[in-house]
């Protein structure tokens, strides 16, 4: 391949970067909100954005099935589709929340690894729940996504880059969201209140701010937001499975320490970065050495980021530096 | 609760006397109740003895007795699952009995290991197959706990290792090394260099070890969890993409034939000895690899823990364990951090790299398919089920879980099948309509995600705390009881 053959390929390839960046936005900010209250990596968002992607699709299953569609007009549909998963995977997230790690901080256990070990176990138990619901509904565990004529119609832009209207749709929602999210977290007393907590939760507390109130609530915001987040994920790849949310999951948080943890503009570039990198090695990476290296080194390339960037930035790209306290 | 305890001792006699007394007329040939009940009775036998309060010797003189019937069950009919589980919670009941010396500990282990688990073995060979998995299991959960429990560095990927391990003979001991090596045996090295092998595993585990551990051990400890997680992954998928341009893992296919040692000996061994009566028919190749893997597997399980328990007690044990505690005061005692925290790395990995190549000899086959995210999270489950830092804990841990997973879930699977093909109902459930995607056997994450999350609510010490942490935790209980009156 020429050069020009690369250079001819890079406005689509950026694009696609930048749809699988605002879900990688979406999904960390999640990570970010509850790093921020907790100090806990929360492993088992990335089955609350499969769950989301699952209860998205089962939206359409059932309100949009042809035979006797609930709701016949597909934008509808995909709206409907949000609005169920957004719920559907916040109350995930916060019975998450409830069931296991709430107990926990009751307890007042120093060991870090005592949260995080709990986190694991969460994320794997809701991995196979997700898989007996979908054997016993699906009889298989890997489900598609119907597809509509109207979403998959393909736009052609200017330097031979096509995008199609779900893809527009991904990006004017994940705006949507982001928008919504800082304001919400800048201009409103709950977002006041989720960051006098994620600063100092006792302090928060003698000024008269419930606590587990808040932590309920950023569980709620977080999960809400991967929720939207799986839909978008699932309606652009069409395929999930129960095990769907864990890479995405994982370079998501990858995206949220890029940014620096615990910081929500951080989180949202922290994906858009990451998702430009996943792409641009995906794609670059089988031609520039002869298709040797196969487009699944991608995934080492956004670990090996992982490692650099912790080594020589910790605090990632927007975050202030916090030496540890004695 | 305390005519419960009155009871206790009464009871439980009686119950082991019953099921005893039972098997022996079931064996004479005059059945006196029928086989469903006798199951629950023998059950409730076992339970009793195990749960309840009794004085030790007495426990001990019910348990031999109830060995010795579940023995002569197992005899009699050794498809009895329920007998063979059984039997598994007494012995290692009668191991755990407190009070007893070592020496007798270590009789009782190895007549058990060494005699009753082979003589089974030989009339039923899942049994040699599960003890090579739970040795095998143990040792990297012995790895494992190493370096989370005793050093408490929180690695998720470490699986890495194992797959470094199974690599290093898979490679080697197959005509794969042929391929990227002009000149190499066609059939690559014969099986006897397993041997060798097994100590260069060690060597390529330790240095994996290390390389991971350079970068990784410089942080903080849930950057460390997240980074050996996708290092852990990097080595996944190295393994799964080296087949260009030089094809060293055959990528997803997998290396097989991996070449096994030569077990002419054991053979002629088993041969002279009879064994062919107990397994009834003359010793073939089958038996006589599952007898020396599982022997293979014994030895090697004896060297990691003589040395764990010999590490855990020298200076380096002790500085792990400060390291845990508190790392700024362990730094500022005088440890050297980074050093002391890679070594915990390296042994943990070496534990695992040996066994990882006799894993590989065993299958006789290597993919990259064994060494997933999955796998590291099994080999957690089992510290944490045994408890975090505890030897022997990392050890029964891994056998729990394995027996579950093995043999439990299994049979679960087997029972549901059963139920499908006939059509039973269910709670008014027609069970044919049960769709054949339902595969309990299929659902070990469900089980490691629910060790994981129960164990760490209700008992974060574990099965078989160790002393240390138990008295940490109590002490924290304690506190917090005194917060909340406050």
């Amino acid at each position: 391949m020429t050069v020009a053959d690369l250079l001819s390929i890079l406005p689509q390839t950026i694009l696609e970067g930048l749809l699988l960046g605002f879900v990688y936005a979406m999904v960390a900010l999640g990570y970010t909100m509850v790093y921020g209250v907790l100090g806990l990596i929360n492993f088992a968002h990335s089955e609350v954005f499969m769950i989301g992607a699952v209860i998205g699709l089962e939206v359409f299953r059932f309100w949009g099935n042809p035979e006797a569609p609930v709701i016949s007009n597909p934008f509808l549909l995909l709206l409907a589709a949000i609005m169920v998963a957004m719920t559907g995977s916040g109350i995930v997230a916060v019975l998450i929340e409830r069931l296991a790690y709430r107990p926990l901080r009751r307890r007042g256990t120093k060991n870090i690894l005592v949260p995080m070990i709990t986190a694991i176990g969460v994320s794997f138990l809701l991995q196979d729940l997700t898989r007996i619901y979908a054997a016993l509904r699906h009889n298989e565990f890997n489900m598609q996504y119907r597809t509509y004529d109207a979403l998959n119609a393909v736009f052609m832009l200017p330097m031979q880059t096509t995008i199609q209207v779900k893809g527009i749709v991904l990006i004017a929602v994940s705006i949507l969201m982001l928008i919504g999210l800082t304001y919400l977290v800048n201009r409103t007393k709950l977002g006041k209140a989720i960051r006098a907590v994620s600063q100092d939760m006792q302090t928060a507390a003698l000024m008269g701010i419930n606590a587990d109130t808040i932590i309920s609530r950023t569980f709620l915001i977080g999960g809400a937001l991967g929720g939207v987040a799986g839909v978008l994920f699932g309606l652009l790849y069409t395929n999930v499975t129960p095990y769907s949310g864990v890479l995405p999951g994982l370079k998501a948080f990858i995206a949220a320490v890029l940014g620096g943890i615990g910081n929500i503009p951080g989180a949202m570039v922290g994906g858009l970065v990451l998702g430009q990198l996943e792409t641009l090695s995906g794609t670059y990476l089988p031609f520039l050495t002869n298709g040797n290296f196969g487009t699944e080194y991608k995934d080492v390339f956004a670990f090996l980021t992982l490692v650099l960037l912790l080594l020589f930035r910790p605090q990632g790209l927007f975050g202030q530096n916090v030496s540890e306290k004695v | 609760m305390n005519t419960l305890n009155a009871m206790a001792l009464p009871l439980s006699i009686s119950l082991s006397a019953v099921s005893g007394l039972g098997v022996l007329f079931a064996l004479l040939g005059q059945p006196v109740i029928s086989g469903g009940w006798f199951n629950a009775l023998l059950v409730l036998a076992v339970a009793a003895v195990l749960a309840l309060r009794l004085p030790t010797p007495w426990r001990s003189g019910l348990l031999a007795l109830l060995a010795l019937t579940l023995t002569l069950m197992l005899r009699a009919n050794n498809e009895d699952k329920i007998a063979f589980y059984l039997l598994l919670a007494v012995l290692i009941a009668s191991f755990l009995l407190p009070n007893l010396t070592r020496l007798v500990r270590i009789a009782l282990g190895a007549s058990i290991l060494l005699i009753a688990i082979p003589l089974a073995g030989l009339s039923n060979s899942f049994l040699f197959e599960l003890g090579i998995q739970i040795g095998i299991f143990a040792a990297l959960a012995l790895g494992l706990n190493l370096v989370v429990g005793q050093a408490g560095l929180l690695d998720l990927g470490f699986a890495a290792f194992f797959a470094v391990g199974a690599y290093t003979w898979g490679i080697f001991g197959s005509p794969q090394a042929a391929q990227f090596i002009g000149g190499f045996p066609a059939q690559g090295l014969e099986g006897n260099f397993l041997y060798l092998f097994m100590a260069l595993a060690i060597i390529t585990a330790a240095i994996t070890g290390v390389l991971i551990g350079l970068p990784a051990l410089r942080l903080r400890g849930d950057y460390l969890a997240l980074v050996t997680l996708g290092l852990g992954e990097v080595v996944r998928i190295l393994a799964n993409n080296l087949d260009k341009p030089l094809n060293i893992t055959n990528g997803p296919q997998g290396i097989t034939p991996v070449n096994r040692p030569d077990v002419g000996i054991l053979a002629d061994f088993l041969r002279a000895i009879g064994a062919e009566r107990i397994y009834g028919r003359p010793i073939d190749d089958a038996i006589a690899y599952a007898f020396f893997f599982y022997l293979l597997v014994l030895v090697v399980i004896g060297i990691v823990l003589l040395t764990n328990l010999r590490l855990a007690n020298s200076r380096f044990g002790r500085a792990w364990v400060a390291i845990r505690e508190d790392e700024i005061a362990a730094k500022a005692m005088g440890i050297p951090l980074l050093a002391t925290k890679l070594l915990a790395f390296a042994t943990g990995a070496a534990f695992s790299g040996i066994m990882g190549a006799v894993f590989a000899a065993k299958q006789t086959f290597v993919s990259p398919e064994s060494f997933t995210l999955q796998a590291s999270i099994a080999i957690l489950a089992f510290v944490i089920l045994g408890g975090m830092g505890s030897i022997g804990g990392a050890v029964v841990g891994a056998a729990a879980v394995t027996v579950l997973n093995l043999g439990i879930l299994k049979d679960f699977s087997d029972l549901l099948n059963t139920w499908r093909q006939t059509g039973v109902s269910i709670l008014g459930y027609n069970m044919s309509n049960l769709p054949p995607q339902l595969n309990p056997a299929k659902y070990e994450r469900m089980v490691f995600g629910l060790i994981l999350i129960l164990m760490m609510i209700y008992r974060p010490e574990g099965l078989i705390p160790e002393k240390r942490h138990r008295v940490e935790l109590q002490e924290a209980r304690e506190e917090a009881k005194e917060g909340s009156r406050i």
